[in-house]
């Protein structure tokens, strides 16, 4: 269980002044000059021992990511690009960290600058976060003004920061999308190679990093890479921020250690299941792309990436979506899927027609107007989406439905059942799939 | 994929920025290189969108082009992918519903009905012009579930009943803040903290150390961590300058002669395709177990031989021949023996 002293985000609810004095009443921007004063190398390395590993969903050791950046810059500037696109469902972490500490993110993102050899970072809102893109947007005017960046400033590094914006698509979340998006054509992502270390936005070496990643850097230097790693299991270190949301009694974001039991975690901060442990049904343990767990396996295993990846899920975003006995599993995954087909950027054949076929089968499914081989035509096709596609929003619409259908078969074949018995005998029935 | 279209028709013959709009567009330019206008394209399609009552016409999407110097096409390219843009009318208050699983779970499927009711169908504007509403996809504030954004900003923690409340008000002409609609700070557990509780968080006593720890001069375990730079290699090196030094030659990795058809397929390890077979086997790597046993400074030195820069490390060789050697497989491995890679056209190999 973490304690106080060792929380990161001390104004994650926003009790406190989120200016610039009271950022640095908190610990911000202390000793910043002299960590800008390393070099790269030392930085990436505490990162590394340190273990944070990315915290956009993906997991990518963070201070491994930095060193790909060419060790010289030549013609081209090198980039930093935070990706504040927070639109994976279930995610309302950085929206926390922008509005209620987004010191901690400019010194950050300066910082992780200096390590990757960069001057110039953006950091890309999704167009909803309206009143986070103006908290954000002060708090650089303040850091501005006291010359804690900028040409010339008083840490040393001359660095500039840039808030930019999206409209609406959760494709930007994706790096290269997010770059294309940035660049101002349709977010659909860009092969890769090139990677963008190498060739990113502008054509310049780029690095893509989640907000929470870069947030907690600072924090991480201050108070040496060892006190980081010596939360959560070995590989899977550091605090981390817990959106848990649906059927607990207080839904709430929460930065705890990783490795934390789900028992903990719910029970601690979120008042328990709502009607009890015995009521719980599944859990999507990290945001929407992730296998849901039933109960039994979620109630005492570890929230960190190892542990749920042997559930055959993933931590993704730490993202928990608590679903009890009331929850129609059935539709809550069709509307992920609704929410994929939605969101599909339409450049790759399997994911643009794929996510609206599943949808579709499993809007029939809901209603048990389907065969029950449509189960088993429903996986085959959702294989046929992962890993067929350029960037992974065809895997993790693949993989919600999947999870469904490993754990929860039954349900669906009961449906089925259910609605087929009173018209047994009307052979050739029609079904779903168009 | 959302499929959306505008009118040609609706939005007449032209359309202006307000004058007050016109420091808010060199803000945004002011942030992009002065040859990268265009990544200004969404920032002035959605303050245009704000000077034409909340809705983007063609005519809008025209301005915004001239100004950015891009073809038309590529503006209506974006405003048509990117769904806050709106390309038909909308009421005064405009209210996006989230829909989305976790606000489905909460109840947002009570607050569709409620919109029905008192607005109509989606996307339909009142006859006051006050007010019109659609279901949109998840909005970040998942842990205040059931939530809606109406105009900028977020109302949040909605029952059925302060929902249809916020709905009268704002059809009667009433403002509402947006917040958190039951007794609770922004996104902490309703009915009192679990954390964040003691004072010396907030006090400054955060700043009372003066080092940071590890710094290289007090750090005698930094060469063990970070093999590859010599102390030859100076540790001031510029900026500009390669601080990383060539490879040395006992970095170079443990080689093998084997006899014809004893060598393994390295090509089931993600990352190696034909070519990079080749020369691997070229330098005397034949096995599964001989790449699994390198150290960082052979990862190095082989990646200096090959000229891909931490490409071994982002791929994960040295993992999945641990496993390969092991005999067993991986994902990739699986894929290659039922012949799905085509190792021609493997990723990456040219």
């Amino acid at each position: 269980m973490l304690q106080d002293k060792d929380r990161i985000f001390t104004n994650l609810y926003g009790a406190h002044d989120p200016g610039l004095e009271g950022a640095k009443q908190r610990g911000a921007w202390h000793l910043t000059r002299e960590m800008l004063a390393q070099e790269p190398d030392w930085l990436c390395n505490q990162i590394k021992e340190s273990g944070l590993r990315g915290r956009g969903g993906a997991g990518f050791p963070t201070g491994l990511k930095w060193t790909f950046m060419p060790k010289s810059v030549g013609e081209r500037p090198h980039y930093l690009v935070v990706n504040a696109d927070e639109s994976e469902p279930g995610t309302c972490k950085d929206r926390e960290i922008m509005r209620h500490d987004p010191h901690l993110l400019i010194e950050g993102c300066m910082v992780a600058s200096r390590a990757m050899r960069a001057h110039e970072c953006y950091v890309y809102l999704r167009g909803e976060y309206i009143a986070e893109r103006e908290a954000l947007e002060k708090a650089v005017k303040e850091a501005y003004k006291a010359k804690l960046i900028g040409k010339d400033n008083v840490n040393g590094w001359d660095f500039d920061i840039y808030v930019h914006h999206g409209a609406g698509a959760y494709i930007c979340g994706e790096e290269t999308a997010l770059l294309e998006s940035l660049e101002g054509k349709k977010g659909q992502p860009r092969l890769k190679p090139p990677f963008p270390a190498n060739a990113g936005l502008y054509g310049c070496p780029t690095t893509v990093n989640n907000v929470e990643s870069i947030a907690v850097v600072p924090t991480i230097l201050r108070r040496g890479a060892s006190w980081f790693a010596g939360f959560g299991r070995p590989n899977n270190t550091g605090t981390k921020l817990f959106c848990v949301s649906g059927h607990v009694n207080k839904p709430c974001n929460i930065e705890e250690e990783m490795s934390i039991t789900f028992r903990d975690l719910i029970d601690t901060h979120c008042g328990g299941i709502r009607g009890g442990w015995d009521n719980l049904k599944a859990v999507i343990p990290g945001g929407s792309s992730v296998p849901m767990v039933p109960a039994e396996q979620i109630m005492d295993a570890h929230m960190d990436f190892d542990t749920l990846r042997d559930l055959q899920s993933g931590l993704g975003t730490a993202a928990v979506i608590v679903m009890d006995k009331s929850t129609d599993l059935i539709q809550a995954i069709s509307r992920i899927a609704y929410f994929y087909k939605h969101e599909s950027c339409g450049q790759c054949t399997p994911c643009r027609e794929g996510t609206g076929w599943m949808w579709r089968v499993l809007e029939q499914m809901v209603k048990g107007e389907a065969h029950h081989d449509d189960i088993d035509k429903l996986l085959d096709v959702s294989k046929q989406v992962e890993g067929h596609t350029i960037c992974a929003l065809g895997d993790a619409a693949a993989w919600p439905v999947q999870g469904l259908i490993r754990h929860f078969r039954h349900e669906i074949e009961d449906r089925i059942t259910q609605y087929r018995a009173p018209r047994a005998l009307v052979q050739g029935h029609t079904v779903a799939a168009e | 994929m959302a499929l959306r279209r505008f009118d040609l028709e609706a939005g007449g013959d032209s359309f202006a920025f307000k004058p007050e709009t016109e420091p808010t567009i060199a803000f945004w330019l002011g942030k992009y290189p002065e040859d990268k206008k265009r990544s200004a394209v969404i920032p002035l399609l959605w303050l245009a969108q704000k000077d034409n009552a909340g809705w983007l016409s063609e005519p809008a999407m025209r301005e915004v082009a001239d100004r950015l110097e891009m073809p038309y096409i590529r503006v209506y390219e974006v405003a048509t992918f990117y769904t806050m843009f709106r390309l038909q009318p909308v009421g005064k208050h405009h209210i996006q519903l989230c829909g989305t699983t976790p606000c489905m779970l909460r109840g947002a499927n009570d607050l569709k009905e409620v919109c029905e009711k008192k607005i109509g169908k989606p996307m339909h504007v009142t006859d006051d012009g006050r007010l019109s509403w659609e279901e949109v996809e998840c909005l970040g504030a998942c842990v205040n579930a059931p939530m809606a954004q109406i105009n900028d900003y977020y109302y949040e923690d909605l029952t059925t009943e302060s929902f249809g409340e916020i709905l009268d008000k704002l059809g009667n002409g009433v403002d509402v803040d947006p917040g958190p609609f039951v007794d609770r700070l922004n996104s902490a557990p309703q009915g009192g903290l679990t954390s964040l509780m003691e004072g010396d968080l907030f006090d400054g006593s955060r700043n009372a150390i003066s080092e940071l720890p590890n710094l290289p001069s007090a750090a005698p375990a930094e060469p063990e961590a970070a093999p590859a730079p010599a102390p030859e290699a100076e540790a001031k090196t510029t900026l500009i300058k390669d601080s990383k030094p060539a490879p040395k030659a006992e970095d170079k990795p443990e080689i093998l002669t084997v006899a014809a058809g004893e060598e393994d397929d390295l090509k089931r390890i993600k990352g190696i395709g034909p070519v990079n077979e080749k020369a691997l086997n070229e330098l005397g790597i034949f096995k599964f177990r001989q790449i699994a046993a390198w150290t960082p400074e052979n990862v190095d030195w082989v990646e200096d031989f090959m000229s891909f820069p931490g490409r071994i490390e982002r791929e994960d060789w040295i993992a999945q021949a641990k496993t390969l050697a092991e005999g067993e497989e991986t994902e990739f491995s699986k894929r290659v023996d039922a012949g799905e890679v085509e190792s021609s056209k493997d990723e990456g190999e040219t």
